[in-house]
């Protein structure tokens, strides 16, 4: 099994790599980890001229935090990197939690969360928790920098907002009031499993009142949905055990799964319903978990 | 459209330290980790299995952590450290989980042997107590076909009893 050849290029810094890109355009692609893009090169399904390495931007690299930001992580940042690291197990566990759903150890020492955005496959892990977070995506190009929102990063399957020649720089989670989150996967497997279904969800307890409720789905829609229904159901509310199951029905109902290898449609809309209740239980009882 | 005739492919130099030993190579950009320390350095511990990342038979440390060799282009490991299957034993001697594979009746065809024994290594360097349940997650992307995993999670246990 032979990746078909390219010529390898290796900025040094992101604004090299940028004017690479646009030099380049779609004859190019990025190099962050390579998990999933050297797979597709050898199933010939990419098939770049050139691969813009990002291996010499250790400024992508990593964690921290700033007061007044929230937490930015690096897009070249691995997933085992996410899962061990202590602001986020402090800040948002459930953002180590969902990585650690992700293929297996080996790969989560390839593959970085970066990677796992801009290659926008419906089932991704990473997207549903960080959109109920709020997190927004740090964009560079050549003309400068953009924020986006990551609920709006996505256009399609394998589809985003990044033009040809720009990088997803960093994640940036804001500060937040949310009092509890999680990410909840169902696979066919406990490792090397896609989603069948992911359910992510943040709330913002006052009491026993949710001042506010985000609810994301993955792999049930072209990319990560907004149950903007279900979430619904719950603002403002006094959260109570048939709230919540009402919240799951009408999850399920706004859904919009298809029929593939991994499951039914119609056992896609049964999973959205149970895990968006566990989900949303787990939220509101054990905080971000 | 035309396509540029390719007459000749670049090559870029890899300077890898392998088990200790500095080796250097000159590689076509898509040459993997994996072909590199097989057919350019011998070290054919590290086994070809899926060639896609899903059996771990080509795990091997990469700055002490495991990673799929299948999945890593040389020319980015380029400066970087890899240990192998060969470079676990110490004068001579077995590493304690490979002493574990042996006297547990782990191996069978052996196949997965290398990167699973890299994969428990890993484990007790980061984990030198694990439970049950952190050894097979360890080991969840090494595919084995022959033992049903059980006698390969006694050895990495009974290896990691043998550290205390």
């Amino acid at each position: 099994m032979i990746v078909p050849q390219f010529e390898y290029l290796v900025p040094q810094s992101l604004q090299e790599a940028c004017a690479l890109l646009g030099q380049h355009g779609s004859k190019a692609k990025v190099l962050s980890g390579g998990s999933d893009l050297i797979v597709k090169m050898k199933n010939g399904l990419a098939k770049p001229d050139y691969l813009v390495s990002l291996k010499n931007l250790d400024e992508l690299k990593g964690v921290r935090y700033e007061a007044g930001t929230g937490v930015i992580i690096g897009s070249r940042t691995t997933h085992n990197q996410v899962i061990a690291n202590p602001i986020l197990r402090e800040k948002y566990p459930s953002v180590c939690a969902a990585a650690a759903t992700m293929a297996a150890y080996q790969i989560r020492n390839i593959g970085t969360i970066g990677g796992n955005l801009v290659n926008a496959v419906p089932s991704a892990d990473m997207p549903p928790i960080l959109i109920a977070l709020g997190a927004q995506a740090r964009i560079v190009g050549t003309a400068g920098e953009r924020v986006v929102r990551v609920e709006d990063f996505f256009l399609g399957p394998g589809r985003t907002v990044l033009g040809q020649d720009e990088i997803l720089a960093e994640l940036v989670i804001p500060d937040q009031a949310t009092t509890g989150s999680n990410y909840v996967k169902f696979g066919l497997r406990r490792a090397g499993a896609l989603a069948v279904v992911g359910v992510a969800s943040s709330v913002t307890m006052a009491g026993d009142v949710a001042k506010d409720v985000r609810i994301i789905l993955g792999a049930v829609a072209p990319i990560p949905m907004v149950a903007r229904e279900a979430e619904n159901v719950l603002r403002g509310k006094k959260v109570s055990d048939d709230l919540i199951q009402h919240a799951g029905k009408v999850a399920a109902v706004e859904s919009k799964p298809i029929n593939d290898i991994r499951g039914s449609a119609e056992y896609r809309r049964n999973l959205v319903d149970v895990l968006t209740r566990r989900s949303l239980k787990a939220a509101i009882e054990k905080g971000h978990v | 459209m035309v396509t540029e005739a390719k007459t000749s492919v670049k090559r870029h130099i890899v300077t890898l330290t392998v088990n200790g030993d500095e080796h250097v190579a000159l590689v076509k950009a898509n040459t993997t980790l994996l072909d590199l320390l097989r057919e350019e350095f011998d070290y054919t511990g590290t086994k070809k299995g899926c060639e896609l990342g899903d059996c771990g038979a080509c795990t091997v440390m990469l700055d002490g952590e495991p990673v799929n060799s299948c999945l890593i282009l040389a020319v980015e490991a380029d400066g970087h450290s890899v240990t192998t299957i060969e470079g676990l034993d110490q004068n001579g001697k077995l590493d304690p989980v490979q002493e574990a594979f042996v006297n547990h009746g782990a191996i069978q065809c052996g196949y997965c042997s290398p990167g699973m024994i890299l994969s428990g290594r890993a484990l007790l360097n980061r984990n030198p107590h694990p439970t049950e349940r952190e050894v097979r997650e360890a080991i969840a992307g090494n595919l084995c076909r022959c033992t049903g995993y059980v006698r390969i999670v006694e050895a990495i246990l009974a290896a990691a009893d043998a550290n205390s």
